[in-house]
This record gives C-alpha cells, structure tokens and sequence, in this order.
C-alpha cells in the first residue's frame, strides 16, 4: 500500500510547477522576440498546462478536487511550485535560461518516473517525457547558440544564470515524506534527480561561453514546496483565475 | 452481429478535428474496443497530453456510434497504451503527405535533432530541407523549410 500523503506531496508540487511555469510561458505569446519563439513559448504553455491538468487529475482520482476548483481556487499559501517558475518572465534571456534550468530537471523526473511503483504516474510520465524532448531540444539550441554569439548576448544570458542558479536548486527542496518515497518506490528522490540535473546542465553549459557559478558555494532558495513565495505568486493566480471567478461555468 | 472491425470501420469517419484527412483510426490513438450487450466502449490516448481536440473527439465518436445505432456509447481517455507516431498507419501517413504534411519518421522511441534535421518535403519529396522550430501551429507540429522547391512546411511531429 503506498503512502498516499507521500504521493499527493509528490504530484501537487510537479503538478503547480506545470502550471505556473505554463502560465508564464502563455504571457510570451505576442511578445516573442521572434515570430517562432512567439509560437515555441505558446506551445510550451499549452503543453504544461495540459501536463498539470493530468496530474491533477491523478489526485482527483486519489480524492482530491477536480482540477479547474484545484487550478484556479487555492491561494498562493497552498500552492506547492518552487519559486522559480512563479518568478515573472523578465527579458527574453531571463525566461530562456529559466526555461533551460527548468526543463532539464523536468525532463530527467519523467524519466525516472516512468519506473514509478504507481502505475498511473509511470504511465503518464512515459508520455509526458517524449513530450518534453522537444522542450529541452529548444532550450539547448538556444542555450548553446546565443551563449557563444556575441558578448551582449553571452553576458545577458550569464547575468541570468547567476540570478537564476539559486531558484533553480529551489526545485530540489526535500519533501518531509522524502525517505518514504524513495524507499516505496514511487520516485528516487530530488538528490539523486539534483546530481543527474547538475551532470546535464554542466555538459551542455560547457559546450559555451558561459560559466556555472560553483553551486557549492550558493544557497538554494527553498519555500516554495511549503507554501511560502514570492510576491510574485498571488497576481499570477489572480489573473489566471479571474475568469473563473466571475462564472465557474464559463466555456469559451 | 457486431464485431470490432465493424466498429472500427465505422470509427474511420470520425476524423482529427485539425487534420480533416486523418480518421482517429489511422491516427493511432484508439486503443481498445469493448463490444458488450447494452453498448460499446472505446477506449482512446492523446497524441499529446494538453491536446485540446480530445473533447471534440470524444463527442465525435459518440455522435458516429449513435448515428450507427448503438445506444450505449463510452468514451474512456487514458494512458494505458502511450501513443507515439510510429502508431499512425500507412494509410494515414499517405493522407497526411497528401493534405501537406510530412509524416513523422519512424523512429526507436528516441526523438534527436539528427531525425528532424532533413525531413522529406511533402511539396517536391526533397530531403535538403532543415528545422525552422520543433513547435508549429498546434502541438503536433513542427516547421521545416525547403530549399529546393523553397517552400516552408509542417511536419506532424515524431513523438
């Protein structure tokens, strides 16, 4: 019998991770520094929004509430992102190297989630992983071509990972269900995800002008799986939920 | 009596919604038929997870059943069976060349640049052609441009 409580834990936190990342990806659309990053930051919306609607409905099947009353009625107190992706989207830079740090981590969780012992997650995450290949394709193209471009280029993006490698390491806050997790099987632990994710970032950030600030020596910013973020949070839920304030049963 | 190549038949005029040439059968995305004695249930996986066509399929199944005289329709989405491209059928890749698509490669389950790199123009069957974006119009769609016949155009993505 699996811990239910550790489970929940586990797919609210990858399931606000999907949506509050997607809601930012959308607010790229027509304002994409070019007409396809317009298109490739939309369709990313579009794909972690349905992503986070399949894991909520994984814990509507587990006896919690539908997914739209979960989505769009929490405040920003109960929900369980990191503080990364609440993070407003900043210059084109700022979201691309985000969006790298982010999708890295993300697309090696599925991979290891396709193992899961609950059923259900595994099979989802075996869909969700291929879906996410073309998500890390975009970021490294880009990553590897704009940080070895031109020194404004390069430095704009170096400015953002210095900002950024905190937040990142946020991703990786333990859940307090950690031990139980792992030892059920249901996923093999933020640690172990942590040294896959630095492995893959260290590669690809070598292939260019950039540098990896000594992660040793940074503290991770945590919270965010707690509950607790940044000013940030609340407007986005605001404005993401407005529609569904007004008429629950709007459809459009 | 009823059989699952019957239903399956019947299921080859319900189309993609976005790919009016494609039937859901052709598609891949039809994972069982269950004929029982007071209806039928089909059980069905999305190309892609946020796919925002799954409703309009959903409904159009049950509107070709109904219209078929099957009283008890179910539609049941799940991801039991992941579906990926290499489950679109032969004829479903000649009607998505036909309409204009370049029909995903067949591929081991590991999606790479180098597959994307040179994808057959579905215009004038060139393949000196390169990625433009690996996100297109809908989910399921890449750009790609030609530099022989000098047209852009889409691929249905290899997933």
């Amino acid at each position: 019998m699996i811990n239910q409580e550790a489970l929940k834990e586990l797919l609210y936190k990858m399931a606000d991770d999907q949506l509050i990342l997607g809601h930012r990806n959308s607010e790229w659309t027509g304002f994409g520094p070019l007409l396809e990053e317009d298109i490739a930051f939309s369709s990313m919306a579009q794909d972690k929004v349905g992503q986070s609607q399949a894991l909520y409905q994984l814990l509507y099947d587990l006896g919690e509430s539908d997914p739209d009353t979960v989505a769009f009625m929490r405040n920003a107190d109960q929900f369980h992102n990191s503080r990364l992706v609440e993070l407003p989207n900043g210059e084109y830079d700022f979201s691309l190297v985000r969006h790298f740090l982010f999708d890295t981590a993300e697309a090696l969780r599925f991979e290891m989630l396709t193992s899961s012992s609950y059923p259900p997650l595994a099979q989802l995450a075996t869909k969700i992983k291929g879906e996410l290949r073309y998500h890390t394709m975009h970021a490294n193209i880009w990553i590897k071509q704009l940080g070895s471009a031109t020194d404004e280029s390069v430095s704009r993006l170096q400015h953002s990972l210095n900002e950024l490698i905190p937040y990142a390491l946020g991703i990786f806050e333990p859940s307090p269900h950690e031990d139980q997790i792992i030892t059920e099987g249901i996923f093999q632990g933020e640690e172990l995800l942590k040294d896959q994710w630095l492995d893959a970032v260290t590669q690809l950030i070598s292939k260019t002008s950039l540098e990896l600030p000594d992660i040793t020596l940074i503290n991770p910013v945590f919270g965010g799986r707690i509950g607790e973020h940044t000013m940030h949070l609340q407007p986005l839920l605001d404005e993401m939920s407005e529609v569904f304030k007004i008429d629950p049963t709007a459809d459009w | 009596m009823l059989t699952e190549a019957k239903v399956k038949e019947w299921l080859d005029e319900v189309k993609d919604p976005e790919i009016p040439v494609l039937s859901l059968v052709d598609l891949g995305v039809i994972t069982n038929i269950d004929i029982q004695d007071e209806g039928i249930k089909v059980a069905m996986t999305p190309t892609f997870v946020g796919c925002p066509a799954i409703d309009y399929m959903k409904n159009d199944i049950v509107e070709v059943l109904k219209k078929h005289g099957v009283s008890e329709v179910e539609v049941d989405v799940n991801f039991e069976q992941s579906w990926n491209s290499n489950k679109i059928t032969e004829k479903g890749r000649k009607a998505l060349k036909n309409f204009g698509l370049a029909p995903p490669p067949k591929h081991d389950l590991i999606i790479d640049l180098d597959i994307l790199e040179h994808i057959q123009c579905p215009n004038c069957g060139s393949t000196n052609t390169d990625l433009r974006s690996p996100f297109g119009p809908t989910a399921c769609r890449s750009i790609h441009h030609c530099y022989d016949c000098k047209e852009t155009f889409e691929q249905f993505k290899p997933l």
